[in-house]
Parts: structure tokens; C-alpha cells; sequence
């Protein structure tokens, strides 16, 4: 054992490490970048990212830019508050997993009234009534139930969510109110896709800031998502880290 | 005489009130003063990118402590870093915020801003001062920011963003600038981009 190293072929052990790389190049990333911690994956997720990449530039994007400029302003506060008002129901079903039943209630309390004095969810008159939005999901509350995050993962067209948060995304959609209160599959898939549309056009004015702001692009999203997740699952009130 | 001692004199009392401004007070009376310009100017507003530096310069450059901010991105890099590097990593990281930060105030369309109570703890030299932009039909934006004491007054060393420390975000970028082309390579990737940002506005400002 002891005369391993010394015997071994110089030519066979690179051979042997290039491909140990190949391999961790599948699962992690060898590359330029060392292992990082919060993102086991990154291989992948770069991948991930550059396709995303290209559907964003040839048909998200396009598609956010011609809603913006085409649909007037009360027309998108319209859309928007109607598919806020649509997600309060189970922001407050988390609200109350979370063990937060004045916040469930709250949101309840937007729910019935933007549905009726809000005209179907159209205005946010909850919000000006006191009833603040809430920000939850089925990940925070896993989260808050003591799940790990399970390390950090990118995907096309729904983008950034850890291993946690891509499994509270699922159960996300099963729960989405659009799945199971719409029959007529074709309206289904249009609003869908319109909600698509109005999330992608939201983040615009993000876009020339993270373009400007990053030296890699991949890692600012990646670590900036990761920063708002945490700040999201304390509901806005993070305990300090500590600094290395 | 007399008069070059009262000058002296406001000047020492005008001084020691800036000092003892309150870190809430400070940042409420920026923001005002910031965003009362940016409401009467229609080139900020259409995204006049030189304009918005030159006012960001001006006002709110003398109340951020860019060399804390770069120590705090660097992390532990920071220390090993020689003085000269350090000036330089602080100069091309402060040019890089100052147009980030710069970028989103040509953004500003009369949102509402609230600051949440404040108190100042006995003592206190390290403080967070909260705020929320409020825009009708969106979640509230929280943006908090980070304040030291020092001999100069109240300084900023953070702007967090929806949870998002404007600062500690680039922690893995610079780490992996480093470990690519050590601290001179952070700087030279730095520069590069802020020359790039720089002939993006000189092109734009030509049209």
C-alpha cells in the first residue's frame, strides 16, 4: 500500500482524474469555478441557465416587452391584482401551515373582500383597507417546518428554486386555484400563459439592473435568490449572519 | 475679525449638527432630497444616466463608506489585499454601485416611501434603518440600510434590497475573481466592466 504512490503511472492517474472530472463536471461543475457549498449542481445549472437563457431572449422576453408597451396601465394593475387576489387563498392556507393564523386570516379577509368589492379581484381595495399582501408559499412553509434547503437548482422557464423549493413549487401548482378552477383546458392554458406573461413583464425593469450590476450574471441570480428566499421564509426580518 | 471668528464659529456648529444627525434622520433626509430632484427632472426620468450619477455623486456619495463596502464583499481576500489594491478595488467597486444604484433611481415613478419606526439604542454605532417603497396594486419593497458611526457621522455600508444586501451579493463573484486571477484579476475584471457601462452611456448620450 505504502509503495502506491511511488509505482503508480504518472500518465494512468491523470487519466483517472480527468475523468473524476468528467464525472463531477455531470453532477457539480469542475470547471473554473471550486465547489461552492450552496450550489452542489452548478454543472447542471448553468446549463439550465444558458438554455433558459435562450427561451427568454426569443420568446419570454419579446412576449413581456409587447404585453408592456401594448396594454395600458389600468389594464396591468387590473391582470395583476387579479392573480394576486386568485393566490391569496393559498398564501393563507400556508399562512395558517405555518402556524401564522392571524396572517391566514388576513388573507382571507383580501380574499372576499377584493372578490366582491374588488370586482372579481381586479382592484386591491383590501390593501388599502389595512389588509397587507402577504408573500408565501408551500417552500417557506416546508422551510419553516425544519426542511433543509437541499441545495440550489436553476431551471428553464420557472428559473431559480432550491431542491426544497422546486418540490413546494409542485405542490404549488397542484394547489393553484387556475388548475382546478378552470375546466375549458384552451382558457386554462391562456391564463396560464397570461399570467406567465405578467410575472416575466414585472421583472423587466430588474433586467438592465442585474445586466449592469453583475460581473457573472449566473451567480448574482443565484445568490441574490438564495439572499431573498432567506428573507422571505423570516417574513422580511432574517436573523443576522454572521460575517467570516 | 469678528467675522472670520462667527464664520468659524457656524461653520464648527454646522459641522457637529451634520455629526450628530440621527442615522433614521439622515437617511429620511436624503431620500427627500434625492427624490424631490428626480420628481422635477424629466431627463432622470427618461433614463439619463449621466444626470442620475452626477446627482447620486452629490448627494448621496458622501454618506456611503465604499471601503467598508468593498471590505465586505471581499470577506477574508480583504486583509490580504495591499493598500494600493484595496484603493483601487474601493474606487472600481464604488463606480460599479454608483451606476447600479443610479440605474434605478431613473426607475423612480412617485413611489410612495415610509420609514418605519426607529429608535436609536444608548451607545448604538452599527444600526439598521428601515424603509418601504410603496407602489399601488405590488407587495410593498422593503429597503433597509446598514449604518456605522464614525468619527465623520453616520455612514452607509449596506443597501439591502427585498432581503437582497446589495453588497454581500457579490461575495461569490469577487471569491471566484479571485480565485481565477487573484486580486489584480478581481480589479482588472472590475474595470473592464465599469469601461464597458461607461461607453454604453457615452454611445447612448451620442443618439
Amino acid at each position: 500500500m505504502a509503495n502506491d504512490n511511488k509505482n503508480r503511472d504518472p500518465r494512468r492517474s491523470r487519466r483517472l482524474a480527468l475523468g473524476a472530472c468528467a464525472l463531477a463536471a455531470l453532477v457539480s461543475g469542475c470547471a473554473s469555478t471550486a465547489n461552492n457549498p450552496k450550489d452542489p449542481y452548478e454543472g447542471f445549472n448553468r446549463a439550465m441557465f444558458s438554455v433558459n437563457e435562450g427561451i427568454d431572449t426569443v420568446l419570454a422576453k419579446p412576449l413581456a416587452k409587447g404585453y408592456d408597451a401594448a396594454v395600458p396601465l389600468p389594464v396591468k394593475a387590473g391582470v395583476g391584482n387579479f392573480f394576486g387576489n386568485v393566490g391569496d387563498l393559498w398564501i393563507g392556507i400556508n399562512n395558517g401551515l405555518q402556524g401564522k393564523p392571524a396572517d391566514g386570516a388576513s388573507d382571507l379577509a383580501r380574499l372576499l373582500i377584493n372578490s366582491t368589492i374588488g370586482i372579481f379581484g381586479l382592484f386591491d381595495v383590501a390593501s388599502e383597507m389595512g389588509f397587507e399582501k402577504h408573500d408565501e408559499d408551500f417552500g417557506q412553509t416546508l422551510a419553516r417546518w425544519g426542511v433543509g434547503d437541499g441545495g440550489y437548482l436553476f431551471w428553464p422557464i420557472i428559473g431559480s428554486r432550491t431542491l426544497r423549493d422546486t418540490g413546494g413549487f409542485a405542490v404549488d401548482a397542484y394547489a393553484d386555484p387556475v388548475r382546478w378552477g378552470i375546466d375549458n383546458i384552451p382558457v386554462r392554458n391562456s391564463t396560464y400563459l397570461v399570467r406567465f406573461v405578467d410575472v416575466r413583464a414585472s421583472l423587466l425593469p430588474a433586467d438592465k439592473v442585474v445586466e449592469e450590476a453583475a460581473l457573472d450574471k449566473y451567480s448574482y441570480i443565484r445568490d441574490a435568490y438564495l439572499q431573498r428566499r432567506r428573507s422571505q421564509i423570516y417574513d422580511g426580518n432574517p436573523p443576522r449572519q454572521l460575517e467570516d | 475679525m469678528k467675522r472670520l471668528f462667527a464664520c468659524l464659529f457656524f461653520g464648527f456648529v454646522a459641522a457637529s449638527v451634520a455629526a450628530q444627525e440621527a442615522p433614521d434622520a439622515l437617511v429620511k433626509r436624503v431620500t427627500d432630497e434625492v427624490l424631490e430632484i428626480v420628481r422635477k427632472d424629466k431627463d432622470i426620468q427618461n433614463g439619463n444616466a449621466r444626470k442620475a450619477i452626477e446627482l447620486v455623486d452629490a448627494k448621496v456619495l458622501p454618506h456611503f463608506n465604499f471601503q467598508h463596502m468593498t471590505a465586505l464583499a471581499l470577506g477574508k481576500e480583504w486583509r490580504k489585499a495591499t493598500p494600493q489594491q484595496q484603493e483601487r478595488l474601493t474606487q472600481e467597486f464604488k463606480t460599479l454601485l454608483v451606476r447600479t444604484y443610479s440605474n434605478s433611481l431613473t426607475a423612480y415613478r412617485n413611489e410612495a416611501i415610509k420609514y418605519k419606526p426607529f429608535t436609536l439604542p444608548a451607545g448604538a454605532t452599527d444600526v439598521l434603518v428601515r424603509t418601504e417603497i410603496h407602489q399601488p396594486g405590488n407587495k410593498p419593497v422593503q429597503l433597509d440600510y446598514n449604518l456605522e458611526k464614525g468619527e465623520a457621522g453616520w455612514k452607509v455600508y449596506d443597501v439591502v434590497v427585498a432581503g437582497i444586501s446589495l453588497v454581500t451579493n457579490y461575495r461569490e463573484q469577487f471569491a471566484q475573481e479571485v480565485r481565477n486571477g487573484g486580486l489584480d484579476g478581481l480589479i482588472a475584471s472590475l474595470a473592464s466592466k465599469n469601461k464597458s457601462l461607461e461607453s454604453g452611456t457615452a454611445k447612448a448620450e451620442k443618439k
